[in-house]
């Protein structure tokens, strides 16, 4: 599965996309979010406080509880700042 | 019913004229443009550059859908959002977003619906320059609070 970080959460992961092999275990995203910490310190940052981040699957919105199927692609990003 | 993310600066006029000419009958009545822009100051401190990231893809995706919303909720003859990426200067042009309908009401509200739903759903940060350094700007509640509204 691809996964993609944005603004903040980019820098701080030090990569704005990497590749994962599905892992079913992961029932949901928080469980993907869980395993995605302990890559790196930068990782941990990035993902230490979920309520400052929207997440993203195959383009639309979704919760932390959101279901997780291999494949999918994953996007963690602050909430938006266009316009 | 045009969507566009671009590096590119963009001619109000151009926009304009395609707004004139509609993609669906009637002819138009009525045409508002919006137009945001780089302020030279944020919170006292001025702004030097400003850098806009977004995800390529679902800023597409999301940008469609919010037209496709407002062109099912008003009657509008044409729709038009342009969105730059990249880094722009003060007072540069950051987005326009474009509505055409026979009357003035459709064109005035659903531009502003668009832009609302612009500020809060389409995948875009803004990271601003400052002689203190870089600092990516936070999402606004009021902007929240607009959305809503509608």
């Amino acid at each position: 599965m691809n996964i993609r970080y944005f603004a903040w959460l980019r820098e701080h992961t030090g990569v704005s996309s990497e590749t994962l092999t599905y892992d079913p275990r992961w029932t949901s995203v928080a469980d993907l979010v869980a395993d995605l910490k302990t890559k790196s310190d930068g990782h941990a940052k990035a993902l230490a406080d979920m309520t400052l981040v929207r997440i993203a699957i195959n383009y639309d919105y979704v919760d932390i509880d959101h279901k997780l199927s291999d494949g999918d692609e994953v996007a963690f990003f602050p909430p938006v700042t266009g316009g | 019913m045009t969507v566009i993310v671009t590096e590119d600066d963009f001619d109000l006029s151009d926009l304009y004229a395609k707004l004139r000419t509609p993609d669906l009958p009637p002819s138009p009545g009525a045409v508002t443009v919006f137009v945001g822009l780089v302020r030279e100051m944020n919170n006292d401190r001025p702004i030097t550059s400003m850098t806009l990231e977004h995800y390529p893809g679902m800023t597409e995706k999301k940008l469609e859908a919010i037209r496709d919303q407002a062109m099912h909720r008003w009657p509008l003859t044409g729709v038009i959002i342009v969105h730059r990426v990249g880094k722009l200067g003060p007072n540069d042009q950051i987005v326009a977003v474009g509505a055409a309908s026979a009357h003035r009401q459709a064109s005035f509200d659903a531009a502003n619906f668009i832009m609302d739903f612009l500020k809060t759903e389409a995948p875009f940060w803004k990271s601003e320059n400052t002689s203190d350094g870089a600092n990516w700007v936070s999402a606004r509640e009021t902007d929240n609070k607009a959305k809503r509204r509608w």
